[in-house]
């Protein structure tokens, strides 16, 4: 267990899962692609925690996983509800607000 | 900084390592494949992969309660959220790859090789060390600790987590609820509609034939030519379907006021009310 690896890693995922949200235009993708960057800084958490011998980044990745859940139980339904009107889950097609 | 390496690669053991480098592998690649992917399904399963390695390296790094919640609420509930919205949403439509807003995918990737640098100077110049040794915290008592740690020092922030919790339900609850415009159609009207329109008999059924029983064979016609009203219009929406009920393969996109016709959320579960 080498925490600088671990942290090396979050990074990498993190910065995919970055530039999956920024290319990606499918509204289901971009989703998945945040959740990516979560468990990214998950991962960093519990690396630290592990560094300094504490667990107090462990509880924190906790709630991280708390909020990433029920924030996509919310962002999930309105992905549904959006579908449901437009018939498309493209973030390019919701633009009724542009301008 | 090299040296400290050294040392906590010979302190951890080597399985630990390995099994480090076999992981971060295999969740890079999941995660590119995640962002390269056309299709939402296929990056569903690479996330799963992700997290189950990501599993694994809180187990390697000392945290046994965080990956076993991490399996169970990420992949377990979290992606199979996923999975079930994308049934609806539609499986098989696959992402157009085709840039809309021209140069926006090469500007993402600066963004994004610029992300990483920023992040790789951060991190480079932070000289993380090797691990502290592991004490009480970790081993055997991790699950107690955590819940002395919870139920102490993060109680508030706890009891929060229940209120959001809550609040996410309720809000889930509301934004999926679809009001209903018109009034539901009873049995007799939907009788009633059958008779007046053009097709009283039921819909012809899928074909059955020596080389293949399916739900996607379309029935024969007496003249041999395949008959669209036999197959469920996603089905016939398939590659390699025998039909193109609207055009050539894309699905056509109703309008809003008309039922669902491919599996949304409010299709009917008869195909006799969808076809017009």
């Amino acid at each position: 267990m080498i925490p600088g690896d671990y942290v090396a890693l979050a990074v990498i995922l993190f910065v995919i899962g970055a530039v999956g949200v920024l290319i990606r235009r499918n509204a289901m993708v971009i989703f998945m692609c945040i959740e990516l960057m979560l468990n990214a800084v998950n991962l960093a958490f519990v690396a630290f925690a592990r560094l300094h011998g504490t667990i107090d980044g462990q509880v924190i990745a906790f709630f991280v996983m708390v909020v990433a859940a029920a924030e996509v139980v919310v962002g999930l339904a309105i992905l549904m509800a959006i579908f449901r009107s437009r018939r498309s889950a493209s973030v390019d097609d919701a633009n009724l607000l542009k301008y | 900084m090299n040296a400290a390496h050294v040392l906590a690669a010979s302190t951890v053991g080597a399985g630990a390592v390995v099994a480090f480098w076999i992981l971060a592998v295999i969740s890079v690649a999941a995660a590119l494949g995640l962002v390269l992917a056309p299709r939402a399904v296929h990056g569903a399963v690479l996330l799963a992969v992700v997290m189950l390695s990501l599993a694994v390296l809180y187990g390697v790094a000392g945290a046994p309660f965080l990956a076993f919640v991490q399996i169970i609420v990420y992949t377990g509930a979290v992606l199979m959220l996923f999975l079930f919205v994308l049934m609806i949403v539609g499986v098989s439509a696959a992402d157009s790859m085709r840039e809309t807003i021209r140069g926006q995918r090469l500007a993402a990737g600066l963004a994004g090789i610029g992300l990483l640098v920023l992040l790789a100077l951060v991190v480079g110049h932070a000289a993380i060390g090797p691990a502290a040794p592991a004490g009480s915290n970790y081993g055997v008592l991790n699950v107690q600790r955590l819940a002395q740690l919870i139920f102490t020092r993060y109680v508030f922030p706890f009891e929060l987590t229940s209120a959001l919790l809550i609040t996410a339900a309720l809000g889930a609850m509301v934004l999926a609820h679809r009001e209903r415009t018109s009034p539901k159609p009873s049995q007799r009207d939907l009788a009633r509609q059958r008779v007046r329109g053009d097709h009283p008999a039921p819909l012809p059924g899928p074909g059955v034939y020596a080389r293949g029983d399916a739900a996607d064979m379309p029935a024969l016609l007496p003249d041999g030519t395949p008959s669209p009203l036999s197959l469920n219009p996603v089905m016939a929406r398939r590659r390699g379907s025998a039909i193109r009920v609207p055009g050539p393969g894309v699905p056509a996109p109703l309008p809003p006021g008309e039922p669902g016709k491919d599996g949304g959320p409010d299709a009917e579960p008869d195909r006799e009310g969808a076809h017009p």
